[in-house]
């Protein structure tokens, strides 16, 4: 399964504060730039004839898009008439209000990191607990809407077996998952920490192996 | 007319009059399927294949030129047969008696002939040297006999450049097919036919070079029967098997190369044709998949083979050693049906039966209509050997039908019906400086052009630098028309094409093909004066030499308006200038966008412009944005370019694109889909062309470091692919500083 090429928005803010987050400049909610949905809508067209050979689509990304619900939602249901394929990249880690809700019926797909099945780790490693993320995702596998699971691998973080059959478990009980992805962890995103003037915790974090991958594969039963 | 040759074959117009489109449109299986039924090189064509690729080292340790054969001017019949190895070879032919032994060809021009020969240490015959300087006039002569004082000016401070004055012009496409259809005795007595009809109540010059002509086709092909009956073969007759077909359709193209030395020498679309022969073999159990690719792969091992001699100087622009072996494959036809076949995957998949290979220049005419296993078959190649070019037939189809194709790097031609005079390119960017300048140039400080007003105001403004641009511009586009008419006239007069043109229908359209280089630096640089502040450093003299660029402005290649109508405006403006001027044959004028490697000559040749540009630094290769301007990602780019108009340059539009594997996804799968879906995405928008480099850069910097490991690593640089390791290391540098997309 493949999403074909895609218009992808990185909207600014985040709740979390991820150690090894890459894109270290979108935390700021109050930084970015302000677009409206028609002038956005004129960008996407100029791709639309990739998105259309592709059957690609448009993702929204971050920061968290889950902040800003109402432009997003007007946003998807532009692309909706216009029959364009909705995805939302996010961490679902906001409590699922009604506005969120309405987003969730102009989605396609959500791709949903829940960045850490144990909740200690998850306040450690992000900053929060994973309630919000977990019950949003079982609040997509109630209404059937389509989700990927993406699991970053970050070695001494979230490579614990024990954690990721806990995950494996946890994603068993989901109806919608359509995918199960792990990311491996890369420090490409390093230098923005920098240039913002705040430190990298992850320094000595090498990305995993090739075997560690494969094992971690084996254990979430990905192909 | 009816041969036995052509028993199994569906009637047509075909056997009467000479039509090789109605021929395969009758004739031909269009293939819908995907790649599976290829199969691998035999142990023959490996054998083969392994002596040419020790011939190659042998040549790369010669300092890049294996042999000359420095005592024969060449001409079709010059030369005794030559082989690689005579037991092993399925198709015969080579240039002169030896592989990769290069023959001299006078014609063009001597001088050019001894300066290649003294570059690779060796001399002319002295009975050759008194010949061309004391009895044979050569087209070089006859150019620089006629040639204007502002000619001169404008060609010794490049103004224009690559000027086909002292080489021969190719970029003509004999209709080779021809030979194979029709054997050479029918197409003689259709000359003859021609020749009788060539007359009229006076005797004008015109019919009287028509018929002069005629003769030298007539001849020629005589020739071409006496060569082929060197290597034991009579094309008298047509081909009765597709082994035949093939040696038939090579000699025709293998009479053209001994005859001329032209800077593109295209091989036209032979693919589907040859598949109809290929189909009727297999059908009766004369050939096997196996031996079908073995013959495809023993003709393109002959275009791989091809050589010229040439001058360093000639090197310098256009790099590598290229000969523009270009084919032409797959398309629509005008029925709906797809010119594909299963030989259009054969020829495609010599890339992997041979390894990869500049030549012959393998150009795929897309379609989004063209079978989905088609497109990923491409794509496929394409991701592995970076060796495909990509030219859009959805939009050349409504221009030049279905059976046209390419001669060099972008230029649509029907085949044995159309013909163009090659017009190198004027360089735009100096075009501009000498509008600031008054016409003087900005390097030596000399005066080119007549004197106009320069500018003179500290910052530059947008309307008055327009108006002077305009009228340098008309100044460039009529000088220019009058090279070009004394060169072509010249080198009908001198170096006339007579193979070439016996394999073309009597009357044919004639375009005079100009070009432009620098596009993407005048509008960088228009945009800069209305969207910044652009500041005139001027030297003692008062000479403008350099430019200040105060503020951002939108630079061409991301997809902005703002400055991509501008690149619009500058296309349509030059062009209309092209089209008011008076060519010689009534050749209708048309333009490219294309630099081919030259981009870095311009470069060095031009001083500092009003984008930021440096003096010296390369110009974008064809319609290329300034590199790493590109800064919005792959679709800005490809959109940037979608917006120029075929219209205004019917002879192509060069864009030369790079992409990191990665950023097409993560599996070939996914690459193989993500590139199809680009190219659709992109030629949906009637574009016109595309290479397409898959690579990454540390793959190019290592083979810069070490040569000796990448003998075969190809890329397509503006037009033609090349051997990476065979550019200079100016130009290896030149394509490592282009923008490579590392996403979509």
């Amino acid at each position: 399964m493949v999403l074909g090429i895609r218009f992808v928005i990185f909207m600014q803010g985040c709740p979390l504060k991820c150690l090894y987050c890459h894109n270290r400049d979108t935390w700021d909610i109050k930084s970015g730039i302000e677009v409206s949905v028609p002038e956005i809508i004129a960008q996407i067209m100029r791709s639309k004839p990739y998105i259309d050979s592709s059957h690609g689509g448009v993702t929204v990304s971050g920061g968290e898009p889950l902040l800003q619900p109402k432009f997003v939602t007007a946003l998807f249901k532009e692309l909706k008439k216009l029959g364009i394929h909705t995805a939302l990249d996010t961490a679902g880690s906001l409590p699922i209000e009604n506005t969120i809700k309405e987003l969730l019926n102009y989605t396609d797909l959500v791709i949903l990191d829940i960045k850490h099945i144990n909740n200690q780790k998850s306040i450690h490693l992000v900053g929060a607990p994973n309630k919000n993320n977990l019950d949003f995702a079982k609040y997509l596998s109630k209404h059937h809407i389509p989700m990927w699971i993406r699991q970053v691998i970050i070695p001494g973080y979230t490579d614990d077996e024990k954690d990721l059959k806990t995950l494996k478990a946890f994603i068993d009980t989901l109806e919608s998952v359509e995918k199960v992805e792990i990311l491996p962890y890369h420090d490409l995103g390093k230098f923005k920490w920098k240039e913002i003037g705040d430190t990298y915790a992850l320094e000595s974090v090498k990305a995993p192996t090739q075997e560690q991958l494969d094992a971690i594969k084996k254990i979430l039963n990905i192909p | 007319m009816k041969f036995e040759q052509w028993n199994g074959f569906k009637s047509g117009y075909w056997e009467d009059t000479i039509d090789v489109r109605d021929f395969i449109q009758k004739n031909y299986t269009p293939y819908e399927g995907d790649d599976s039924f290829l199969v691998g090189p035999t142990k023959k064509t490996q054998k083969l294949w392994q002596e040419v690729l020790d011939l190659y080292e042998k040549e790369r340790k010669a300092g890049g030129v294996l042999a000359i054969s420095n005592d024969i001017a060449s001409t079709i019949t010059s030369h005794e047969a030559g082989y690689i190895h005579k037991e092993l070879e399925e198709i015969v032919g080579l240039q002169t008696d030896a592989p990769l032994k290069r023959a001299l060809m006078p014609n063009g021009g001597i001088r050019i002939v001894e300066k290649s020969c003294e570059a690779y240490h060796t001399k002319i015959s002295d009975t050759l040297s008194d010949i061309y300087h004391h009895y044979r006039k050569t087209h070089n002569d006859g150019v620089f006999s006629a040639y204007t004082p502002e000619i001169r000016a404008a060609r010794s401070s490049h103004l224009l450049t690559g000027l086909p004055d002292g080489y021969g012009r190719g970029r003509i496409i004999g209709d080779y097919r021809r030979v194979a259809l029709y054997g050479v005795d029918f197409l003689i007595q259709d000359k003859q036919q021609q020749f009788a009809n060539a007359r009229s109540n006076y005797m004008s010059e015109e019919v009287i070079r028509e018929r002069e002509e005629i003769s030298e086709q007539i001849k020629a092909l005589q020739d071409l029967k006496i060569m082929a009956s060197k290597y034991g073969f009579d094309i008298s007759q047509p081909a009765s098997t597709a082994k035949e077909a093939i040696q038939w359709l090579y000699f025709g193209y293998l009479g053209a190369i001994k005859d001329q030395n032209g800077a593109a020498m295209s091989i036209g679309r032979t693919s589907s044709f040859l598949d109809i022969y290929i189909q009727r073999d297999l059908a009766s159990g004369i050939l096997t998949e196996d031996t079908a690719q073995e013959l495809m792969d023993h003709f393109v091992m002959k275009l791989r083979l091809v050589r010229f001699l040439r001058t360093p100087e000639y090197d310098e622009l256009f790099s590598g050693d290229p000969v523009w072996v270009t084919e032409s494959i797959g398309g629509m036809g005008i029925d709906g049906r797809t010119l594909v076949t299963k030989n259009s995957f054969r020829v495609l998949h010599t890339l992997a039966t041979l390894g990869p290979s500049p030549e012959p220049n393998l150009t795929v005419l897309w379609s989004t209509r063209l079978p989905i296993g088609f497109k990923n078959f491409c794509t496929k190649m394409s991701i592995q050997t970076s060796a495909i070019q990509y030219e859009n037939d959805d939009l050349m189809r409504d221009y030049w039908g279905d059976d046209y194709g390419i001669a060099c790097c972008v230029s649509a031609m029907r085949i044995g019906k159309q013909m163009q005079f090659f017009g190198a390119r004027a360089n735009l960017a100096k075009t501009l400086t000498y509008a600031i300048n008054g016409g003087r140039d900005e390097v030596s400080g000399k005066q080119i052009t007549p004197k106009f007003a320069p500018v003179t105001s500290e910052y530059l403004d947008y309307d008055e630098v327009w108006e002077k641009f305009d009228r340098m511009m008309e100044y460039v586009a009529n000088i220019y028309m009058d090279a070009l008419n004394i060169i072509h006239y010249m080198h009908d007069k001198y170096c006339y094409e007579a193979l070439e043109m016996a394999l073309h229908d009597k009357d044919i359209l004639r375009t005079m093909a100009c070009g432009i280089a620098g596009l993407s630096i005048v509008a960088d640089s228009f945009s800069a004066m209305k969207y910044a502040k652009v500041k005139v450093i001027r030297d003692e003299t008062g000479l403008a030499v350099d430019y200040e660029i105060e503020g951002d402005f939108p630079k061409y290649g991301n997809d902005d308006d703002r400055v991509d109508n501008i690149a619009l405006n500058i296309q349509k403006t030059f062009m209309d200038k092209l089209r008011k001027q008076k060519a010689y044959r009534n050749a209708k004028p048309t333009m490219s966008i294309l630099t081919i490697t030259s981009n870095v000559v311009y470069g060095k040749a031009t001083g500092s412009t009003p984008d930021g540009r440096k003096a010296g630094e390369p110009f974008g290769p064809g319609a290329n944005p300034v590199h790493g301007r590109d800064t919005h990602g792959a679709v800005s780019v490809l959109n940037s370019l979608a917006k120029l108009r075929y219209k205004d340059s019917e002879d192509g539009i060069s864009y030369t694109f790079a992409i990191v594997p990665s950023a097409l996804g993560h599996s070939e799968k996914e690459r193989i889909q993500n590139l199809t879906a680009l190219l659709d995405g992109y030629f949906c928008q009637l574009s016109h062309h595309i290479n397409v480099n898959v690579f990454d850069r540390s793959l190019l910097e290592d083979a810069m470091e070490h040569p000796e490991k990448y003998p075969q690593l190809t890329i397509r640089v503006s037009g033609y692919a090349v051997n990476f390791v065979k550019l200079t290391r100016e130009q290896q540098l030149d394509v490592i500083n282009r923008t490579i997309h590392g996403s979509i």
